[in-house]
């Protein structure tokens, strides 16, 4: 008969986390080494493996779509041709040769760049969005003090209305200190009520992010 | 144990505490589905648009985000991956089964296994294709410009983005809106959630984004973790106010 649950995965993910946490709250130093560390290091090296994983699956996806009838995936041929001649120059002349940082510093940053410029103008486009689309309390109040942080905070305004500008900052400091930062506290209490939910589950067994 | 100062001993207290309430709760709630769950529209209209997704022969593509497993957002990339799973039990029976997106090579490979059980689970195993779990980049732009790809080629309609995500979520989500697909994010990141708000269809405030199990019914657990959570989150809030009052009148005398 086949078992549902996953014993084995299911048996390993259990013990290395209760090991983990009963090793937070009680260091275990045996032959003068932190065992919780050495656990903690065998994830990491495993999350590097995975990377390389990871690696390949993105090149053989984009492969395939290579082969694929329909349009032209240009996307996908650039992505490929881009790691094949990363991979080639880091591989012979090393990660901080001249060609290795020429293709870091001006081919990859001001690309990443640039998408980022493109996230402002993105971000004020689905703000005006939000109007558009949800008309209700919680859009306006986002809406208002977005605008009251914003004009609050443009040097534009204190230069217009010196007078005054003293009295902008104190408005922008209270939205800081006092609603946005009790909000952002409530939110953070239910994130972390959330992880330790998540964890327990996983600790017992009932969840079972690894196919189960 | 080394309870070196009172907050380590906090700490094991309330995870018993939640422990306790948790299984209180799961045996209270064995036989009842949504028991005490309130309604939360975004679930509503995912469910709908995974209806629409299988009826229309369209995608639903889920991203998980690009936290790391050692890391502090690795429960919130666990929770995308429990509603990749329960949406790829339901979806996976159509044409176009699911797409899952990650910005790390460990949650892919996770991603690829849940939807592996998925398939299983709803006796289409032969039907499973591994690149449909995916790695779209592995630093956190070129992962939204991947997984922006991924919505533009693979007639997507619903983008459901559930994990760890940065502000890089939004040109994810600006995708989305170009392609009219229906849109659902949550993330564990608070100025990405204010983004989502504004970017986003539907979005998933605080610990909402951690609800996702119970209402896409993943097990009497998740209910009961909610249950557990409300009434830690109800006993913090009277630690607080009573402290608050506590230095008010501390104050006066």
């Amino acid at each position: 008969m086949k078992l549902k649950i996953p014993v084995i995965s299911t048996a390993i993910a259990v013990i290395s986390g209760l090991a983990v946490l009963l090793l937070y709250f009680s260091p275990l130093f045996l032959a003068g080494v932190d065992w919780r560390t050495v656990i903690l290091q065998w994830a990491m090296s495993l999350g590097a493996v995975a990377l390389f994983i990871g690696l390949i699956n993105l090149a053989s996806v984009h492969s395939r779509k290579l082969d694929d009838k329909g349009d032209f995936p240009i996307n996908s041929l650039v992505l490929v041709l881009a790691m094949v001649i990363t991979f080639g120059v880091v591989l012979v002349l090393g990660p901080a040769s001249i060609w290795a940082m020429f293709i870091l510093n001006y081919i990859q940053i001001p690309v990443e760049t640039s998408l980022v410029a493109i996230l402002a103008v993105t971000l004020i486009y689905a703000s005006a969005r939000l109007i558009r689309r949800k008309t209700d309390t919680f859009s306006l109040v986002f809406i208002g003090t977005a605008l009251v942080i914003l004009l609050t905070t443009s040097p534009l305004i204190t230069d217009l209305f010196p007078l005054i500008g003293d009295k902008f900052q104190a408005v922008r400091v209270w939205f800081a200190s006092v609603p946005a930062a009790a909000g952002a506290r409530g939110i953070l209490l239910g994130i972390a009520l959330g992880t330790i939910a998540t964890g327990i589950r996983i600790l017992m067994g009932t969840d079972r992010p690894y196919g189960g | 144990m080394n309870f070196a100062d009172n907050s380590e001993f906090l700490s094991v207290m309330v995870i018993a505490v939640f422990f306790l309430l948790m299984a209180v709760f799961a045996v209270l709630g064995r036989n009842r589905t949504g028991w005490g769950l309130r309604a939360i529209p975004a679930f509503s209209r995912l469910s709908r648009a995974i209806g629409l997704a299988v009826e229309a022969g369209t995608r639903l593509h889920v991203s998980i985000g690009n936290g790391n497993l050692t890391g502090p957002g690795s429960a919130a990339s666990f929770v995308g991956l429990s509603v990749l799973g329960r949406i790829a039990r339901t979806a996976s029976i159509s044409d176009q089964p699911p797409i899952a997106s990650a910005g790390d090579g460990a949650l892919a490979i996770l991603a690829q296994d849940t939807l592996r059980a998925g398939y299983r689970e709803v006796g289409a195993g032969e039907d499973y294709n591994p690149s449909s779990g995916r790695v779209t980049g592995l630093t956190p732009i070129s992962f939204a410009a991947g997984a922006m790809s991924v919505i533009q080629d693979e007639n997507i309609s619903g983008n459901i983005l559930a994990g760890n995500f940065g502000m890089e979520a939004g040109l994810i989500l600006e995708a989305s809106e170009r392609n009219n697909a229906f849109s659902l994010s949550g993330t564990d990141h608070i100025p990405t959630q204010a983004m989502m708000f504004a970017a986003s269809q539907e979005t998933l405030i605080g610990e909402e984004l951690y609800a996702g199990g119970a209402y896409l019914h993943a097990g009497v657990m998740h209910t009961a973790s909610l249950q557990a959570q409300d009434v830690i989150r109800w006993l913090l809030v009277a630690i607080i106010l009573a402290g608050g009052i506590w230095k008010l009148i501390q104050g006066f005398l």
